[in-house]
């Protein structure tokens, strides 16, 4: 069983739901990227979703764009991505790391090449935010093939009609993207999660991540008693953004406060279906 | 656009995939798939009902003022001592540019499809303006997304889309060129996937858009084969563009491809040369990779981040390129030279002087490369050349790289 899976089968016997933060790679810098990381699981990860950087992120708000850009300027490239899973799979053989980013520097790396490397880093799964059902024969037969999940998006839009192209060759969970925009903007209401998390459980039995909008402890224990996961990404790093010095570099608060963070939106992510 | 398009054509592409050989396709967030499908739907509706046509050519003729004439340059033949040289006015058409016809053909479609609101970005403000232009016409709110350093060196443009009634907004990222204004807007339509339409400028993005906008821009070849018939008798021997992301280009060239006696020359960017690390080469020094929906060739470093183009002029300061220009490219069909931001400077001058048209920086680039071939070639030989903007709105730039303080 990957480890994706296992994970969610050990939370299902827990019977509770998933945190996954969100976090770019080499930001602000190596080290505290690295030591981030290897902090999360401890502070309550389930999942751990890495943010390949790229200096075109179209699906991303503001946070995360800076972040991209801290990144990049500290040095970033995806055979570093690969380097820092490699380094934290020496001491957690168990958490699953989900890469997520854009389809250029993995087309750059080569795809094939890319799948072979990530698997041996010790990776479990791809987001790529750019690569729809369409043109996704591009990634599933290489990925597949290094037991690598493809994550899908499954968005407000995406009607009945398109979800089963959609889910066609997904695996590890799927991911709903709950509003109609770019990540750290605005947020779904519960009412809104009602009617659309239904839709997907009759169309798969993979376990449904909640991501975009999700900010605070009460959006994230929302999300995951309503789905299986909930994914926070521009919340920790406006938490990241606070700490860092006026030229972007870190401070000796800025790997506890974030993890601090995580930990909130593990508490309530943890409680959440008892204290409905 | 009556032509029939013969099996085995340069002309019959894209693929149902929207794919020109491997480039195009639709690289887009899942949120926005559905509405891309959507627009490809009410596209290959709107083709294939008269009615939608006969409206387009209606505004073409009346609003827009087609067909642009072609004109024989012959001050500045005689001055280059060679072929001669037709420029297809397309400078002359409403509102300066040929990005017009392909928004009068975007915005038809926006309203087949009950759309409210329209967004755009823009480089040198061309596309912008032709936006606002046809926004006011139809009563449509209008967002421009602009690169805060072309606000900055595009003004008389920016003031007149405010004029129009659009809303202008600069956008900070990146080195605030077109590239990143094309990322703002991608942002604004898939948090307005309801009622928007976003008329994209040039033949990029997700596919059905480099067919689209090409189709629209096609008017161009079509009447310039007609015009250069009644004028010579028959058709040029080289066809001339400039190129950013290459609407005006594919445009001249697409009626052109299966006359293969015809040579098609795009001209590139080079900025301060294409041997240095600012320009807007992307065929001659790029490498194919997927940005802004499309597979395309793409000036990007070796970990495929996207590098900054440059050029004197903010209508080619990108990038990328349209897919069918990465295709036509790769199988030969097109020819792809470059020119720097000093000899389109020259060229400006010398097309301002002998012609009495001030030409955009832009086509001042295919200027340039036709005063570099003309010369080469004899004197019943004909060279056309797709004179895309003018000049007005790069007057502020060329006098600042001339050091004139105006």
């Amino acid at each position: 069983m990957s480890r994706i899976a296992a994970r969610f089968a050990a939370l299902k016997a827990e019977g509770r739901g998933a945190l996954i933060p969100f976090l770019a790679a080499w930001d602000p810098d190596s080290n505290t990227s690295m030591e981030l990381l290897r902090g999360l699981p401890a502070a309550g990860a389930d999942l751990i979703e890495i943010g390949c950087p790229f200096t075109d992120p179209m699906a991303d708000g503001p946070t995360v764009q800076l972040a991209s850009i801290r990144a990049l300027k500290a040095g970033a490239s995806m055979a570093h991505t690969l380097a820092m899973v490699r380094e934290f799979r020496r001491e957690d053989d168990t958490t699953p790391i989900i890469l997520m980013g854009y389809l250029n520097p993995i087309d750059s790396y080569g795809i094939e090449r890319f799948t072979t490397d990530a698997a041996a880093s010790g990776v479990d799964g791809l987001i790529v935010v750019d690569l729809p059902s369409e043109e996704a024969d591009l990634l599933l037969p290489y990925a597949t093939a290094r037991g690598l999940d493809v994550i899908r998006l499954v968005a407000p839009t995406t009607d009945t009609d398109r979800l089963p192209l959609v889910l066609d060759g997904s695996s590890g969970f799927v991911y709903y993207v709950s509003i109609t925009g770019v990540t750290g903007k605005t947020t779904a209401s519960a009412a809104q999660l009602a009617e659309a998390i239904p839709k997907i459980r009759q169309a798969t039995n993979l376990p449904i991540a909640i991501g975009f909008g999700v900010r605070t402890p009460a959006q994230a224990a929302e999300a995951a008693r309503q789905a299986d996961a909930a994914v926070v990404g521009s919340a920790l790093l406006d938490t990241l953004t606070s700490t860092l010095d006026e030229h972007g570099r870190a401070t000796n608060t800025t790997v506890r406060s974030v993890l601090d963070h995580v930990r909130t939106l593990a508490d309530a992510v943890r409680t959440a279906r008892a204290s409905v | 656009m009556n032509e029939t398009v013969l099996p085995n054509s340069l002309r019959s592409g894209p693929d149902s995939r929207g794919r020109f050989g491997e480039f195009g396709g639709r690289f887009v967030a899942e949120t926005l798939m559905p509405l891309v499908l959507a627009v490809e739907q009410a596209y290959e509706a709107a083709k294939a009902d008269p009615s939608f046509q006969k409206e387009l050519d209606y505004y073409l003729k009346d609003y827009v003022g087609r067909p642009s004439p072609l004109w024989f340059a012959e001050r500045l033949t005689k001055a280059l001592g060679g072929a001669k040289i037709y420029f297809k006015r397309d400078e002359l058409n409403h509102t300066g540019a040929h990005k017009i016809n392909s928004c009068m053909g975007q915005i038809l479609l926006a309203k087949r499809m009950g759309k409210t609101r329209i967004i755009a970005e823009t480089g040198a403000g061309q596309h912008g303006v032709a936006t606002a232009t046809v926004c006011a016409l139809f009563g449509l709110p209008c967002t421009v997304y602009m690169g805060a350093t072309d606000v900055a060196r595009q003004s008389p443009n920016v003031f007149r889309m405010k004029l129009l009634g659009a809303e202008v907004k600069p956008v900070t990222s990146g080195a605030g060129t077109l590239k990143d204004a094309m990322n703002d807007a991608l942002r604004d339509w898939v948090a307005n996937v309801e009622d928007t339409f976003y008329i994209i400028g040039t033949v990029a993005g997700p596919h059905p858009y480099p067919m689209m906008v090409r189709d629209f821009q096609s008017v161009i070849g079509e009447e310039s084969k007609v015009q250069m018939r009644e004028a010579e008798g028959r058709l040029p021997d080289v066809a001339v563009a400039c190129i950013g992301g290459g609407s005006n280009a594919m445009g001249l060239f697409h009626p052109y491809l299966d006359d293969t006696a015809v040579r098609l020359i795009g001209v590139e960017a080079a900025g301060h040369g294409v041997d240095t690390h600012e320009h807007a080469a992307s065929l001659s020094r790029g490498r194919p990779g997927v940005l802004h929906g499309n597979r395309t060739y793409l000036l990007q470093n070796e970990d495929g981040q996207i590098q900054e183009a440059h050029s004197i002029s903010a209508g080619l300061d990108y990038p990328g390129i349209g897919p069918e220009h990465s295709w036509l490219h790769d199988i030969g069909r097109v020819e792809y030279a470059s020119v720097t931001d000093t000899e389109a400077l020259e060229a400006f001058q010398l097309c301002t002087r002998t012609e009495g048209i001030i030409p955009a920086l832009e086509p001042a680039h295919a200027i340039a490369h036709v005063a570099k071939i003309a010369p080469t070639m004899d004197k019943d030989q004909i060279i056309l050349m797709n004179l895309c903007g003018r000049g007005d709105k790069d007057i502020f730039t060329v006098a600042a790289a001339l050091g004139v303080s105006l």
